[in-house]
């Protein structure tokens, strides 16, 4: 009962509540209301992800396993990111009302919390993201094989956009006169036929493709047909 | 490949054949010299707006002047390298026209990019632009698409106050806003999700003439995007492209007298980018090359 | 990548030497012998000062306490209104200080050093922030110890990433705490204290019965969910995930049919012939046929149409299916071939941003 069956009708209620929601306008805000415990909840989630965070360093550390020093080094910087930011250290105090604390602003490199953000966080994460143009690069090079004629349109698409995205279409093609009869051979062009007309019809057809499974997904969920996230645990 | 391979492999062929098995460490190498050097050269090539650029610089001069627009900041430094350009370049448009600004941020890390934003764009150049009449810091908030479903109907209930706690009530700007049809465009800077899909899945579906609705994207983002264009999202910019072709439509039309390298960002990007691209397509085609010369040879490349 | 050729490493030991000693000579060089130097930071500092005061009616001589006490504010000592006599400051509420200290460009900075050295005294006051140039180096210090991965796995950039998720894991948290926790939330619940000690301005609710019942469930929800991180009653967490679930599917429901369905479709169903438009008058160019506009179209549908058949998996891809899907299946490459474009030129950018951030942030040679 609790375990199975209140579960099923939560899911329930709150999914149909909100498809209800908006066919009438009189029970919008009830589904204002279900969204915005939602939107709390999310909050709350990430509360959750950082004490999972939390257990799974801890154990790494007090079983001594491999790396266990690197998982301290987790722990330290989110407790001292932790504390700076709950505790607002060397906030900014609010112009309106300096002698409350806690509504400063802590984005400034001024405070611990916007200095760490603007010196750790902000490069560390571009820079993760950044080494990925390398490995794009060596992708290129081992996987781009024209083997077939799928792996040659899928390469003389990427040369098309790859040159077309830079000055180098304009300088091969761009002399070509747009007016003329030949103006399909201009990069650009190329460009534009491809992204707007094929890319988009692809994507187009993925989107439906997409909404139809999620459509399907969701009413399986709502109806009490898919129960999978009961196993879970 | 083995030592005994590589000495059957004689002559240009061989040698061709043995390139696809290169460590990718000088593929490495190559990238990095690709992007470093054009930078450090300063090498800006020249760029012509393209179809989606104008579209989206023409949807913001086709508002009335004054309008209320709303600006999502849904990305984090992560994407800072194509969508800052955008931001910068989009802040400034708006403020040149005399738009009302109200900044928002579904990602948590776009709240403080946004009030950079403000800071360096609409500050620097539009110090005439005064807080709660003329633009507004709504802040971050959890709950990603649920976000944006609220603010469909009851703006007030989502944000009760903006990001320093001040009441919506007592700013001038928002104190009437009750829901996404209060402004006449909507602009989300947008790395993925939460982001351009979920605001024209939830604020586009519901009120599909209510606003005009723009969108800055990353090229990974860019394919989800693009069966939403024209129809659904009416401006477009894509990568840095985009970002380096809308720069030059707004600074051509509403040039600044100081700091103009503040609006050159995503055009500086395109120099690296060139050079790069380049780079790649070369691999692709030493990459293919190699695969026809080692066909024939015993245990070739793959 | 792991030891295959341990014999290798002490041919690389010099090289890697003689690389770390020049590194080194060259960045002290750079930090030291040029006068310009390297990894600046500049900020300006505006100094601020509030004081308390009350309408002039509601101040009783001789109390530090108003007779209302909740219409006091706090305001700059040169505010007009005190002159004006309308507020007065309360006594004995000392007044509060502190410094704002903003970043600012190198550029800005000289430009005022110069104003200043002119005698122009209204020039800001910009100084250079030995913290703020610290942080330069860190954040160098660790865009390198990311870059070093590409070289192989090493403690440097495993040093790097377990920061990273450190403090991003706390980053997130706090945002979710002070953005979304505590005034929609807590805000909601116990809004006094909350006024009283982080949003000072909180409104009163119209309806505050029923706004706190109404916070409750999420307050109780929320409990269930963290229960998750206890080691006993697993199942106490289905409930706020049943909740999350219901509620993204109700979401994704109506958007997905909405967004991605009706409106996917209508925008494939258009006039598959284009006709040219005229620049000079609508009327004239209605019977022109635009060529590669109706091409455009035609390509677009057909473009849809295969696709969809190809992902059609409960018919067999044979006959006219199967060279339907075909078709549909050249589509799909040219759409990741582009897709595939655009990734790269995404993920350069990314880099491109990087570099400058070490050539003028840090290094200052850009």
């Amino acid at each position: 009962m609790l375990q199975r069956t209140i579960p099923i009708l939560i899911l329930a209620a709150s999914g149909a509540l909100l498809i209800i929601a908006y066919f009438s306008p009189f029970t919008t805000s009830w589904g204002e209301v279900v969204v915005d415990w939602f939107n709390v909840l999310a909050a709350v989630a990430y509360v959750l992800g950082a004490g999972n965070l939390l257990a799974v360093n801890l154990e790494k550390v007090s079983a001594r396993r491999a790396g266990w020093a690197y998982a301290l080094l987790t722990l330290l910087s989110f407790g001292a990111m932790l504390a700076f930011g709950l505790f607002k250290i060397g906030a900014v105090p609010n112009a309106d009302n300096p002698n409350v604390h806690f509504a400063g602003s802590y984005e400034s490199t001024q405070s611990a919390f916007g200095w760490v953000y603007e010196y750790i966080l902000s490069p560390l994460t571009a820079t993760m993201f950044a080494l990925l143009a390398f490995y794009v690069a060596s992708a290129a090079f081992r996987a781009f094989r024209a083997k077939n004629l799928e792996a040659i349109l899928l390469l003389g698409t990427a040369f098309i956009i790859l040159l077309a995205q830079t000055a180098a279409g304009m300088f091969l093609t761009g002399w070509i006169p747009e007016a003329s009869m030949f103006a399909f051979l201009r990069l650009d062009w190329m460009k534009v036929a491809i992204t707007e007309h094929i890319q988009t019809a692809g994507m187009r057809a993925i989107t439906i493709g997409i909404a139809l499974g999620i459509a399907a997904t969701s009413l399986r969920l709502i109806l009490g047909i898919d129960k999978s996230y009961l196993s879970k645990n | 490949m083995n030592n005994q391979t590589m000495q059957t492999f004689g002559g240009v062929r061989g040698f061709l054949a043995r390139m696809g098995s290169i460590d990718r460490r000088w593929i490495f190498l190559a990238v990095a010299l690709s992007i470093g050097v054009p930078i450090l050269l300063q090498l800006r090539p020249p760029e012509v707006p393209g179809p989606m650029a104008r579209a989206t610089f023409e949807a913001i001069e086709a508002i009335p002047s004054g309008s209320r627009v709303l600006l999502s900041f849904d990305y984090d430094p992560a994407s800072e390298g194509e969508l800052q350009p955008m931001a910068n370049a989009l802040v400034h448009h708006c403020a040149s026209r005399g738009h009302k600004l109200v900044f928002m941020a579904l990602w948590p890390l776009g709240k403080q990019l946004a009030d950079t934003t403000i800071k360096d764009v609409l500050l620097e150049f539009h110090p005439g632009y005064v807080y709660g009449t003329d633009y507004a810091q709504l802040g971050f908030k959890t709950g990603n698409e649920g976000v944006i479903k609220i603010m469909t109907t009851a703006i007030p209930q989502q944000y009760p106050s903006d990001a320093a706690g001040t009441p919506l009530a007592s700013l001038p700007l928002v104190a009437s806003i009750k829901r996404l049809e209060d402004f006449k465009l909507i602009g989300t800077i947008s790395a993925g999700y939460p982001g351009a899909k979920e605001w024209v899945q939830y604020a586009d579906g519901a009120n599909p003439d209510a606003f005009t609705l723009v969108a800055g994207s990353t090229g990974v983002q860019v394919s989800q995007l693009l069966p939403y264009y024209p129809k659904q999202i009416e401006g477009l910019l894509v990568a840095v492209k985009g970002a380096a072709e809308y720069e030059m439509l707004v600074t051509s039309k509403y040039p600044v007298d100081h700091d103009q390298s503040r609006f050159e960002e995503g055009r500086r990007r395109m120099g690296p980018q060139l050079v790069a691209h380049l780079l790649v397509i070369a691999l692709i085609v030493l990459g293919n090359i190699s695969m026809i010369a080692g066909r024939g040879l015993k245990g070739g490349a793959r | 990548m792991s030891t295959s050729k341990p014999a290798r490493t002490g041919d690389y030991r010099l090289l890697w030497t003689s690389l770390l000693v020049f590194g080194l000579v060259g960045l002290s060089l750079n930090a030291f012998g040029r006068k310009a130097g390297m990894a600046n930071r500049f900020v300006e500092i505006e100094s601020m000062e509030r004081i308390e005061v009350a309408d002039v009616s509601t101040v009783v001589a001789g109390s530090s306490r108003t007779a209302i006490p909740e219409i006091t504010e706090w305001v700059d000592p040169k505010d007009p209104r005190i002159a004006a006599g309308a507020v007065k400051p309360i006594p004995g509420v000392a007044p509060i200080t502190w410094q704002v200290r903003s970043l600012v460009s190198a550029k800005d900075a000289a430009a005022t050093d110069e104003a200043r050295a002119n005698g122009d005294a209204s020039a800001p006051e910009i100084v250079r922030s030995p913290i703020d140039s610290i942080g330069v180096w860190v954040a160098a210090f660790l865009t390198l110890g990311i870059f070093s991965f590409l070289y192989r796995d090493n403690p440097w950039y495993k040093i790097a990433e377990s920061v990273l998720i450190g403090v991003s894991a706390a980053y997130w948290m706090t945002n979710a705490f002070w953005s979304t926790l505590v005034p929609n939330l807590f805000g909601k619940l116990v809004p006094d204290i909350v006024r009283e000690i982080a949003i000072p301005k909180l409104l009163p609710s119209e309806s505050p019965n029923a706004d706190f019942a109404l916070a409750v469930v999420p307050l109780i929800l929320g409990f269930m969910l963290i229960w998750r991180l206890a080691p006993r009653g697993g199942w106490i967490s289905v409930w706020p995930i049943a909740f999350i679930i219901g509620t993204t599917a109700g979401l994704k429901l109506v958007s997905a049919v909405e967004a991605d369905l009706v409106a996917q479709a209508v925008a494939t169903m258009k006039p598959l012939v284009v006709l040219a438009q005229s620049s000079e008058s609508a009327t004239t160019a209605a019977n022109t046929i635009n060529f590669w506009g109706t091409v455009g179209s035609v390509v677009g549908l057909i473009g849809v149409m295969t696709v969809l058949v190809y992902f059609f998996f409960s018919l067999e891809h044979k006959g006219a299916v199967g060279k339907t899907a075909r078709v549909g299946v050249w589509f799909l490459m040219i759409t990741f071939g582009s897709a595939f474009g655009l990734t790269v030129m995404g993920r350069i950018t990314l880099l491109a941003q990087r570099f400058e951030f070490l050539f003028n942030d840090w290094l200052n040679i850009g």
